[in-house]
């Protein structure tokens, strides 16, 4: 059964990866991620990360994906001809890519991990937060402060400019 | 066969070389943000699998990838924010476009 | 074994109290099949209608007319003639539009909102995934998704008012998902848990545990989060992405027959589950004021009988819902109260008003449960100054914000410009 759910969620994200690359337009590469960030969601749910899981969905989904499109939209319309490299960079671009996958799938064939404990962890949320407040205090003030500063700095710059009023 | 943490970093690899590839074939500046987005999701997935698989009892890496996903959200904020500026500059999003400080 | 497969594994409880024993596999496999396909598709479905029905019934008493009272009895079988109807219709396709898109879209919208059902606790056995330790969260996330459905949905029609309906949408509900997030946490701070079946129970116990009554600030963020659901759903006022007095229908502008009525469910069934959780976090869920519920069903199940925590549930059922419907009600009523204000007018209550608000609440929320929840008296006293030196951080961090935006405006008005010179 874990092996099947693997299987079926490893598809829709590798389905969803595949059409990023592939989509014609850019819209329809913003759903193919959606796809391959809902088939992330399953894996985390199959690794015991619920809370990650949520998480990916409210802050990738919800958020970052919402303005990506909102991005396209603004820039953008309905028959915006195709923004991609030539043939040849292409070329280039796939090779690279799958010269790199080759390399890390060699990697982990000849690589002895450890055998997976099977427990299930529990109270996964609860230690989390907790390790994110000792643990890992700082960087989360510092992820906090970033925060602030991305804030200001998207609003800085996207800002109305005084001959758009005029 | 189990599924294990080999297939995890496979599937990771995969992803990370379609990022890559998006990264590269896009001249479309939010395409590259997909790509972008893309590959830090493949560095996620394998930061969850080896808290699962190798780290019994703690929770570093989910910890990571919290980061991560929170960092990931916070720069295609200021991504988009440059992009829309770039769009006013130049009406386009193509990034060979933008080159008006070429020698 | 992952926590996924322990969900899938788990004997059902109301199928434990069917069976009187622990089920199959299989069976238990084929039990949520039948839940999802049957149960919770019909539950969408009727929610759907009787909804739409009641609003058409609000509307009409508001406005001083009957509403729809033709077909069946006090009109209530006006939304299955209309289904009809819609379903009879031509699935109509605009010529530019971009098909693939234009067709996914209503299911993208839909979708998410059905599987919002399965976190929903209707009583004690009644929610469908008893081990989802996050499904507070769950529900955020999923109906997420929903939002990118319309924006979809608005895109793809290639259709000047469906593109403002989806930017619209856009940056409303980023907005929004804030203050919603923060109010949630308002109450997940005060009682330490995401689990939405453990926030059930912990107010199954009569009035004085519901969340609402739990501090001063639990109940401003219940408005908080009523007004923010208000806007996650689309609701009026806060109805911009299809106001229908601007942009003809804002987003499903060019959907017609079936895929239009997805849409037309889905605002209905997320205005079910929004209701719902408010119910759970902050109305005590499926329980009734003086505890009666819980008490019965655990002295059922203490005495070990088979049918009666079953019928406890179904009561416990019918209280989730009718609060569900209190909440909906309420909903249908500001709706044909309130006018509609501008997006930009949305905009600035989300980010200078409801935002700082749900802040200062959880602020607050915090301080509270530091000052009056146990703990020895020098940790206390600690706690106490320390979150009083952070509050008066706060306070200063806001004053000089507030300085400087005073600041702002009065060089504005000295310059008479919406810049100040040479301030780029």
């Amino acid at each position: 059964m874990a092996a099947a759910l693997f299987y079926i969620f490893a598809a829709i994200t590798l389905v969803g990866a595949i059409g990023v690359v592939m989509a014609k337009h850019i819209v329809h590469a913003a759903v193919q991620l959606l796809v391959a960030l809902l088939g992330m969601a399953g894996l985390y749910f199959l690794l015991d990360a619920e809370f990650l899981a949520a998480a990916q969905l409210v802050i990738y989904v919800g958020g970052t994906l919402v303005l990506i499109i909102f991005g396209v939209m603004l820039t953008s319309h309905l028959g915006t001809r195709l923004m991609r490299v030539g043939p040849g960079e292409t070329a280039i671009a796939v090779l690279t890519g799958l010269g790199l996958l080759a390399a890390i799938v060699t990697a982990i064939i000849h690589t002895r991990f450890p055998t997976p404990p099977p427990s299930v962890e529990p109270d996964v949320t609860r230690r989390l937060g907790v390790s994110l407040l000792g643990d890992y205090l700082v960087p989360f003030e510092i992820a906090s402060v970033l925060m602030l500063a991305v804030m200001i700095g998207a609003a800085y710059l996207a800002r109305r400019r005084p001959k758009d009023a005029a | 066969m189990t599924v294990g943490l080999p297939h995890y970093l496979v599937l990771a690899a995969m992803l990370f070389a379609a990022g890559i590839i998006t990264v590269l074939t896009r001249r479309h500046a939010i395409g590259i943000l997909m790509g972008i987005e893309l590959m830090l999701n493949a560095a996620n997935l394998n930061l969850v699998a080896f808290n699962r698989f190798s780290a019994v009892g703690k929770l570093d890496g989910q910890v990571f990838a919290l980061f991560v996903i929170v960092i990931a959200a916070a720069e295609a904020a200021v991504a988009l924010a440059i992009f829309l500026n770039f769009y006013n500059n130049f009406a386009t999003v193509d990034v060979d476009q933008g080159n008006e400080l070429k020698g | 074994m992952s926590l996924l497969l322990a969900t899938l594994d788990r004997p059902a409880p109301v199928l434990q109290i069917l069976l009187g024993r622990d089920p199959a596999l299989w069976v238990t496999l084929a039990w949520d099949v039948m839940l999802v396909m049957g149960v919770f598709l019909g539950l969408v479905s009727v929610i759907g209608f009787i909804a739409i029905w009641g609003e058409r019934k609000v509307a009409g008493r508001i406005q001083h007319r009957h509403g729809p009272n033709r077909v069946g009895p006090v009109g209530l079988l006006q939304s299955l003639a209309d289904g009809i109807k819609l379903a009879s219709k031509e699935d109509l396709l605009p010529g530019r539009a971009d098909a693939v898109l234009f067709y996914i879209a209503p299911y993208l919208a839909f979708a998410p909102v059905f599987t919002a059902f399965l976190a929903l606790p209707f009583g004690p056995d009644f929610v469908f995934d008893r081990t989802l330790s996050v499904s507070l969260l769950w529900v955020l996330a999923i109906l997420g998704v929903e939002v990118i459905g319309v924006i979809l949905a608005g895109w793809s029609s290639n259709n000047k008012w469906s593109i403002y309906g989806a930017m619209r949408e856009a940056c409303q509900l980023i907005s929004y998902e804030i203050p919603l997030g923060l109010s949630m946490l308002v109450v997940v701070l005060a009682v330490g848990t995401l689990d939405l079946l453990k926030l059930s129970e912990m107010q199954s116990h009569g009035l004085q545990h519901w969340l609402v009554f739990r501090q001063p600030f639990t109940a401003a963020a219940a408005l908080v989060f009523f007004i923010a659901s208000l806007a996650s759903n689309k609701r009026a006022p806060f109805d911009l992405p299809e106001s229908d007095s601007e942009l003809v229908a804002g987003y499903h502008t060019e959907y017609s027959g079936l895929r239009f009525s997805l849409f037309y469910l889905a605002e209905y069934n997320a205005m079910f589950v929004m209701s719902g959780v408010m119910a759970v976090l902050f109305l005590g869920s499926w329980a009734d004021p003086f505890g009666l519920i819980a008490h019965g069903y655990a002295k059922a199940i203490a005495g070990g009988q088979r049918w009666t925590p079953l019928l406890w549930n179904v009561a416990a059922a019918g209280v989730f819902t009718f609060k569900c419907a209190v909440l909906m009600f309420i909903q249908m009523w500001v709706r044909w109260t309130l006018p509609r204000p501008r997006i930009d007018q949305v905009l600035h209550a989300c980010v200078k008003v409801m935002v700082p608000a749900s802040l200062a609440l959880l602020l607050g929320s915090a301080v509270w449960e530091l000052v009056v929840a146990h703990g020895s008296m020098t940790e206390r006293i600690t706690q106490t100054v320390l979150a009083a030196a952070g509050v008066a951080l706060v306070v200063a961090t806001l004053v000089l914000i507030i300085s400087a935006f005073i600041q702002g405006r009065q060089n504005q008005q000295r310059l008479g410009g919406p810049w100040p010179a040479g301030g780029a």
